[in-house]
């Protein structure tokens, strides 16, 4: 049981709203103290996937894991997971101890542990001495390390959040971020996290699943997923790439040397044959480098962002989208540049090769 | 969770057999609350508990024994599982449908149909459900809920599912069985056999259907009720619509004290206007003989009839017009008309083409509640009928009066149910998907835009006109108690408050005035009534809320549609439904309690819907997921932020206790008196100066409860600003939704 605790399963669960499929089979396993994220557009199912693992939602089939114990039928209340919501949902006429020891008093605790261990998780989420006051005189950032700081006082073997920095500015989302990420490492609790934000989850996940229609388009750590994207829709979703055609002229020892544009690169070939083929170009695989030198290119849009400068460029591989950080001068639309490629930022698409 | 399983099973099965060994099954006639029955228990077989009774061979308890014994057999030998749940809840429902059975066969005498007897042969006859019959029932909807809890129905949901089952059970028994009692009744005779003669007779009856009056004659009483209610519906929606422009689109100096108009229908008791416009307009009415003094005309008595009611119904209903008027005007976004302006529109222009059109859909919701309200009205018709009476009235006399007819009391109330329910419906289905509520929750800026000049000055004169109108009538009210003999003798007089409300000091204080005996039964029953009203309504709005479940729509739409049922209607069946077992409460204070509960709930459901959905449904859902059941999210989490729901709920189904009549009347005792039905017997006798003091004061009672409220919510709003529940009267919500 021990080594169960805080393992996640999802088999062949199925969740219908009346006539419309949210999802039609997820299977899906979560090792214990792994911090996972559902990742994916908005509609692609995941926050239904957070809920049934909740127990806010039932699954129309299949079953659901937690430590090895199935609760595919139990309710909210019954399972040992806790959730930080997008909202935060404090209760907003309890204080900020009030809201923390809500869940321990519903366990049976008495008052007065209860309320020791809530000043012991709130001095851990560093608000220690904020407990009496009320959740609307407290900061958005401090709201929500109160709503981190109420679920995980109950020492769950799963927590959940549900896009929890959605209600952050930009910059306090980098650092709460960073905080939950430590808190999750520090302690050692598994967590499944969504979110629609690829930066975030390439931030925080040991493991990211995307999520498309339902179904899990992928499944690997950040760096699988941005290195080697299955499909052009994860090239796209993470990390924003360029799908472009090229060609594979010949594979050997696992390496296909691929024909781009008129260069010829070195890639990994993933199990691919020579003949045409997709590849996800990111926005830094291209250098900007004189007219003349490499793919020739013309400047379609241009826009300058302080510490680069992101161009739109008409070429032989058709508009593509491209970052230079090279601080010279921005080049205005019409003018010829050359593109040289990169073997890193470059990736063979697998999925529907032709 | 077997555990828990267990236990609600063993505590619904403990109680199930404390019913059946301990209560008596059958209802004690002197009062089960009196404890009689403990010292006749042991002989009289009327106090005897299920068992002995089962023992002693009335074999229709013997089901009841056998079920409750096959969930005991269950929850011993069976682990708790869908299967097992599967089992209870066939059980339960068993249980619940062979009481249903039974009791409806055999009455009082035997069987209650021949066809029964003729099959079966003869059984002795049974008295209604008592305590212990009541509780099996109540025990084997709990099994039923706890069975689908253990089949994972709704998540598992024990307390949802209980709630769930027991509101729809009791809804069941105290707004659709009297209906069906009610048509029934229509069938019967006088010794209960079918007979389809009374209905024959009156569903063809000219003095209900003729139209007479379209060539000279005079027409049916279903038309001209019909043609009353469209009269009262066009007037008010006219000056509702009227009030809500002054208030919100003029440089109207008392906007502020125009929206008391709005209180106003809360606390008047219904007929209290009709008996104003007695005393100012009435044949010795105070306008009356001046105007007679000074034109030398003869008026006569041409307020009695469809015109007077028509103009107490406007008094009466304009009010609640106006709040739903206000509502729409204030919800059409100023942004709509400026941009109408920038679009080389003038003021006029904007207002026909575009404020008049997206007004359109609330006041046709204002007309149409204005027409359910005139149907349903009583109070004014009772007092103004004259002898052409409406269809409420008539239902009345049809049972109280010489006439005696049940049959005729069915039919009328069966007509009078399909005109409110028919508009109900037109409400519900025509004109929800057709609001252009403009209202989308960004600020908006933008003003509103004033009325052109030719619309303001006109109506501002009908508005101050008709509030004038409105004020020297309750005027009238306030001045009519301190009067010798209306008409006659005009000498200030305390003798009226003297009778009614008199104490003395004769061994200690007496209660000498006539009116203390129905004053002290309304207060009790209304404070009974209205924390059990407030629960059930608030209960319902949480569950319609928050809760999926088959058949909610189904659910909502029953109940909001008890709320079209005029009380008429619900007066008559509930004698027909209470009056013989298996459920028997007329004469009780138990049927007015019922009566008042069912019948204001849908405010309190509405009230309650429209507070719930300010609270994000996240609170309940990280209630649950902190470890808490549904019961203690309730209690800790959603009870506390809806305070100022509950409140309103409380005092407004408290006030409506007090103020209504049209059921009441049906439902009084002599033991159990209301205010109103007194104050209406008053006035049958002529007595007007103490039925207007007594109704003085009842208003002066209902505006210190409102003050009340008002004050103690206003108060919490200042202290904390970020309250989120609506904190105001449902009438509002009770009118526009």
């Amino acid at each position: 049981m021990s080594q169960t605790r805080g393992a996640v399963e999802f088999r062949n669960v199925a969740k219908s709203f009346g006539a419309f499929t949210a999802i039609p089979d997820l299977s899906l396993k979560i090792a214990p103290g792994e911090l996972v994220t559902l990742l994916g557009p908005s509609g692609c199912g995941k926050t239904t996937t957070l809920r049934m693992l909740a127990g806010l939602e039932s699954p129309s089939a299949g079953k659901i894991l937690i430590g090895g114990r199935e609760v595919t039928r139990l309710p909210a209340d019954r399972r040992d997971v806790s959730m930080v919501f997008q909202s935060y949902a404090l209760f907003p006429h309890m204080t900020v101890a009030q809201n923390v020891a809500y869940g321990l008093e519903a366990g049976g605790l008495k008052p007065a542990e209860a309320r020791e261990r809530a000043e012991a998780a709130l001095s851990l989420v560093g608000l220690s001495g904020l407990g009496p006051r009320l959740p609307a005189e407290l900061s958005g950032g401090q709201q929500q390390r109160v709503a981190v700081a109420r679920a995980l006082v109950l020492e769950p073997q799963v927590l959940l959040l549900d896009e929890p920095l959605s209600n952050l500015d930009a910059r306090l989302r980098r650092r709460v971020r960073s905080e939950i990420r430590e808190l999750q490492q520090r302690l050692g609790f598994t967590a499944v996290y969504v979110t629609h934000d690829q930066e975030e989850a390439l931030a925080v996940s040991d493991r990211i699943v995307v999520m498309k229609e339902g179904r899990v388009a992928q499944m690997g750590s950040p760096r699988e997923l941005y290195d080697a994207p299955a499909s052009a829709f994860i090239a796209d979703f993470i990390g924003e790439a360029n799908v472009v055609e090229g060609r594979i002229l010949a594979v050997e020892n696992g390496t296909a040397e691929v024909e781009l544009g008129g260069q010829r690169l070195p890639l990994p070939s993933r199990g691919l044959t020579p003949g045409r083929v997709r590849l996800s170009l990111r926005a830094n695989a291209a250098r900007l480098c004189a007219e003349g030198a490499g793919m020739a290119g013309t400047v379609a849009s241009s826009a300058y962002l302080g510490d680069h400068v992101e161009y739109e460029i008409d070429g032989p591989l058709g508009r593509i989208f491209v970052v230079d950080d090279g601080g010279g001068t921005v080049l205005p639309p019409g003018a010829a540049v050359g593109l040289e490629l990169r073997p890193r930022g470059l990736a063979l698409i697998p999925e529907g090769a032709a | 969770m077997a555990s828990t399983d267990n236990r609600r099973l063993d505590l619904v099965l403990a109680a199930a057999a404390g019913a059946l060994l301990l209560l008596p099954w059958y209802r004690y006639r002197y009062g089960f609350f009196g404890f009689g029955w403990i010292g006749d228990l042991p002989g009289a077989e009327r106090a005897w508990p299920g068992l002995a009774q089962a023992l002693a061979g009335r074999w229709q308890i013997w089901p009841v024994l056998a079920l409750l014994a096959a969930a005991l057999i269950l929850r011993l030998m069976r682990p708790a599982g869908a299967e097992r749940g599967r089992a209870l809840a066939a059980i339960g429902l068993a249980g619940l449908g062979w009481l249903a059975v039974e009791g409806l066969a055999i009455g009082l005498r035997g069987w209650n149909w021949e066809l029964l007897a003729a099959l079966f042969g003869e059984v002795p006859g049974q008295q209604a459900f008592g305590a212990g019959a009541v509780i099996a029932g109540l025990a084997f909807a709990l099994l039923a809920a706890f069975g689908w809890a253990e089949k994972g129905v709704l998540k598992g949901d024990a307390f949802v599912l209980a709630a769930i089952t027991l509101l729809v059970l009791l809804v069941a028994v105290f707004v659709f069985y009297p209906l069906a009692a009610m048509f029934a009744g229509a069938f019967q005779d006088f010794d209960g056999s079918f007979t389809a003669e009374g209905v024959r007779r009156n569903i063809a009856d000219p003095k209900i259907w003729s139209l007479a009056c379209l060539w000279g004659g005079s027409c049916g009483i279903a038309w001209r009720t019909f043609f009353l209610a469209l009269s009262t519906a066009a007037g008010s929606t006219f000056l509702g619509l009227v009030f809500a422009l002054v208030a919100t689109r003029t440089g109207f100096r008392f906007k502020k004290s125009l929206r008391l108009l709005t209180v106003l229908p809360i606390i008047t008791p219904p007929f209290v206007v009709g008996l104003a416009l007695t005393m100012l307009l009435g044949r010795s009415g105070s306008l009356t003989q001046l105007i007679e003094a000074a034109t030398g005309w003869e008026l006569g008595r041409w307020l009695y009839g469809l015109t007077g009611i028509w103009i107490a119904q406007l008094l009466s209903f304009t009010p609640i017009s106006f709040l739903v008027l206000i509502g729409v005007v204030e919800g059409i976004s100023p942004s709509m008309e400026e941009a109408s302006q920038t679009l080389r529109s003038d003021r006029w222009r904007t207002f026909r083409k575009v404020t008049l059109p997206l007004m359109a859909p609330g006041l046709a919701n204002a007309f149409l509640i204005g027409f359910i309200e005139s149907m349903a009205d009583f109070g004014n018709p009772l007092v103004l009928g004259g002898s052409g009476g409406v269809l409420s009235t008539e239902i009345f006399f049809a049972v109280v009066g010489a006439q005696n007819d049940p049959a005729r009391a069915a039919v009328l109330a069966a007509i009078l149910l399909a005109f409110t329910l028919s508009a109900f419906l037109a409400q519900r289905l025509w004109l929800s998907g057709r609001n252009f509520a403009t209202v989308t929750g960004k600020g908006d800026g933008g003003r509103a835009a004033r009325l052109p000049r030719r619309v303001a000055w006109p109506i501002s004169a009908i508005a101050a006109g008709w509030a004038g109108f409105t004020l020297l009538v309750y005027a009238m009210i306030l001045f009519g108690g301190f009067v010798k003999v209306w008409g006659l003798d005009h000498s200030l007089t305390l003798e009226h408050y003297i009778r009614a409300f008199g104490i003395s000091w004769q061994d200690g204080l007496r209660w000498t005035g006539v009116a203390w005996d129905s004053f002290w039964t309304t207060m009790q029953i209304a404070l009974a009534a209205a924390p059990l009203t407030a629960a059930v309504g608030l209960l319902t709005a949480w569950l319609i809320v928050r809760q999926r479940f088959r058949f909610r729509g189904a659910f909502e739409f029953a109940l909001m549609m008890s709320f079209a049922i005029p009380g008429t209607v619900i007066g008559i069946s509930y004698v027909m439904a209470f009056n013989l077992p298996p459920l028997q409460m007329t004469g009780s204070a138990l049927i007015l309690i019922a009566c008042f509960v069912f019948r204001n709930m849908p405010v309190g459901v509405r009230g309650g819907v429209a507070a719930m959905a300010q609270l994000d449904g996240s609170l309940d859902e990280a209630s649950l997921t902190l470890g808490a059941g549904s019961g203690r999210t309730l209690r800790r989490v959603i009870l506390p932020l809806m305070r100022p729901a509950i409140l309103a709920a409380l005092v407004y189904s408290f006030v409506r206790a007090i103020t209504s009549i049209s059921a009441v009347i049906f439902l009084v005792s002599a033991k159990y008196n209301m205010a109103t039905a007194y104050i209406v017997g008053l006035v049958e006798n002529g007595e007007y100066g103490i039925a207007i003091a007594y109704s003085s004061v009842l208003i002066l009672v209902m505006i210190s409860v409102i003050g009340g409220f008002q004050l103690l919510v206003g108060e919490r709003r200042l202290r904390r600003r970020e309250t989120p529940a609506a904190a105001t009267l449902p009438l509002a919500k009770e009118a526009t939704s």
